[in-house]
């Protein structure tokens, strides 16, 4: 074979590079995404001040300038070097969302897809329970009961994301177990979990990933609604959502509290989902040229 | 088919039942009440009295199956928050404005999400199409207060056409409908798309199109027709997107509807509300579900009670 192959586990990457380049929102997006981490990484380099540092008192809710791109807050914080630092924590929600939830979404959806029966059933009412319960709502509940933070935010919207992942990894396994070399590995007496996670798991690496990624803009979107409300990340974190929040009540005439953290998070997430459609475009051929 | 209805009205009662005991006891197992107080603290007895009055002393369970004994009869009790009203005049009067606003949203995103959905379907992979399915990611990915801050900032503070908030006649309701149609309108784009990209495959459109139609005949006559069948899934996250975006709109429209009584009647441990509310949610989505069941068994006769889904 001359055909040119790299991959991951079973996941041939120039192959989806193929279809994924040619989406060009999904290329813009990536490009997007890539400079935000860029300027992530080289925060400290690129900002005037630390995210909670009140550099500027003498300048309290100044507008944008040469020496603060994004003008100053009510306290006196450089609010460019906020909102930098901000993609710093709702990449790291949204990445630790998506991967908690594939500790949660991937075993459920496996055991409910290979064992059917009662654990199938057990499995799709909770996925359904969930599904249909608003999970901006359980949040709420679950951060009342648990206390908001950074940690307790993430295992809550790891609680109310799953879903999706478990979904499409049991629609995988149901097909896959039927394949032929599922078969095969049982007649030469390979135990039912070795079937489960030697043979079928590696082959349902495609929407295990694809979910992952669509998981992401969701929860960082999750996590901004929930500082929007003001039960999210505790201040100082900078998150956009609960300096949104904070801005809001000046918004007639300090409007770069508010604008500069809304464009940065409607940039990042509709990014995101960019990239996570065009990734399950690329990866599944049954979806490619749909949406 | 009628065993089959009193069947599903009997399985949605009970999780009905399971779900409300849970939400109940969640609920009271946040710490703090809602006569704790921090300024002025009360004498044990005055608290004591209090307590006994709204009948916060009983055994969870007797508050719980008294409650639901109540909301049967749909006594409501007051909200602690507003204990000049009964509950139901709070939420009769909170939630005329806001199934106004989201009412309005929704008639708006249904002709304007099927006209993206068709553009985009009809041109695949064209300019157009990648323009509509941006926009309807937008709506659908980016909080709907994002959108709404916006609207505030072109067309209140940049151009002046309307009032930045308030609930005060026509001017003031276009940016809040508007608001409340986007997530709508992105789901139906979507959706509108690949379901008529499905049916746009179909043999039988060919047929049609090689008898002579005319392109847009046959788009709405025979192919947006099949492929509106099942648009009854996406009724329900589209009514949990109004739910959840009311909260939101109505906080920066600043109007007063039912939304901001979500979050605020969990901070205050205002537990009537709370469980009214949420008693409000769990009926409408079971009644949802269950219309959409009922539906679907009558309009696509492929779909054969037992055997649903792929």
């Amino acid at each position: 074979m001359n055909v040119k192959t790299l991959s991951i586990g079973r996941v041939d990457i120039l192959e989806i590079w193929r279809y994924f380049h040619k989406n060009k929102l999904s290329l813009i997006g990536s490009g997007v995404i890539f400079v935000f981490i860029l300027a992530a990484i080289f925060a400290p380099l690129i900002t005037p001040a630390g995210y909670a540092e009140l550099k500027y008192l003498d300048k309290i809710n100044s507008f944008p300038s040469l020496n603060n791109w994004f003008g100053v807050d009510a306290v006196g914080r450089d609010y460019f070097s906020r909102v930098i630092y901000g993609i710093r924590v709702s990449v790291f929600v949204g990445c630790t969302t998506a991967f908690i939830s594939l500790f949660i979404g991937v075993p459920l959806g496996a055991l409910a897809g290979y064992l059917g029966g009662t654990v199938d059933w057990g499995v799709m009412r909770l996925v359904e329970t969930f599904s249909v319960i608003p999970p901006l709502l359980v949040a709420i509940l679950f951060v009342t009961l648990f206390g908001s933070g950074l940690q307790n935010v993430i295992f809550i919207l790891a609680l109310v994301s799953w879903m999706d992942i478990c979904r499409l990894v049991r629609g995988e396994i149901l097909t896959l177990k039927e394949r032929e070399y599922s078969m095969a590995a049982r007649a030469i007496g390979v135990k039912p979990y070795g079937v489960l996670f030697r043979h079928l798991l590696p082959n349902a690496v495609a929407p295990i990933i694809v979910g992952m990624v669509l998981c992401v803009p969701n929860a960082i979107m999750l996590e901004a609604m929930l500082s929007f409300l003001g039960v999210g990340i505790n201040p100082p974190t900078p998150s956009w959502g609960q300096m949104i929040s904070d801005g809001l009540y000046y918004i007639q005439f300090y409007w770069h509290l508010t604008l500069f953290p809304a464009i940065f998070l409607a940039l990042t997430v509709l990014s995101l989902s960019f990239i996570g459609d065009g990734l399950r475009d690329a990866m599944d051929p049954k979806l490619r040229g749909r949406r | 088919m009628t065993i089959y209805i009193i069947k599903r009205i009997f399985s949605s009662l009970i999780s009905l039942i399971i779900v409300t005991i849970i939400i109940f006891s969640m609920m009271h197992s946040i710490p703090g009440g809602p006569f704790d107080e921090t300024k002025m603290p009360l004498s044990p007895a005055a608290k004591e009295k209090i307590l006994k009055m709204y009948g916060l002393d009983k055994p969870l369970y007797v508050q719980y199956l008294r409650y639901m004994w109540n909301a049967v009869h749909l006594r409501f009790g007051k909200s602690y928050q507003s204990p000049g009203e009964e509950m139901i005049d709070l939420i009769k009067r909170t939630l005329r404005i806001s199934a106004f606003l989201g009412g309005m949203g929704l008639a708006l995103a249904f002709p304007l999400g099927l006209l993206l959905g068709i553009i985009s379907a009809v041109k695949p992979n064209s300019f157009i199409d990648y323009l509509c399915t941006a926009l309807a990611s937008y709506t659908i990915s980016v909080p709907v207060y994002v959108s709404s801050i916006f609207m505030v900032f072109i067309f209140s503070l940049g151009l002046h056409w309307f009032p930045t908030g308030g609930f005060a006649g026509p001017k003031t309701w276009i940016m809040p409908i508007i608001a409340y149609s986007l997530f709508p309108l992105g789901i139906i784009a979507r959706y509108t798309r690949s379901s008529m990209l499905e049916v746009l495959n179909e043999p039988y459109i060919l047929t049609a199109k090689s008898k002579g139609l005319s392109r847009w005949r046959v788009i709405i006559h025979h192919a947006l027709k099949n492929a509106l069948i099942p648009i009854l899934t996406i009724m329900l996250p589209m009514f949990t997107g109004i739910m959840t975006g009311s909260i939101f709109v109505e906080k920066i429209f600043r109007i007063p509807g039912l939304g901001g009584y979500f979050v605020s009647s969990i901070y205050k441990r205002d537990y009537p509300l709370e469980m009214t509310l949420i008693l409000f949610i769990i009926v409408s989505l079971a009644f949802t579900y269950l219309v959409i069941d009922i539906f679907y068994t009558i309009i696509d006769p492929r779909v054969r009670l037992g055997k649903k889904g792929r």
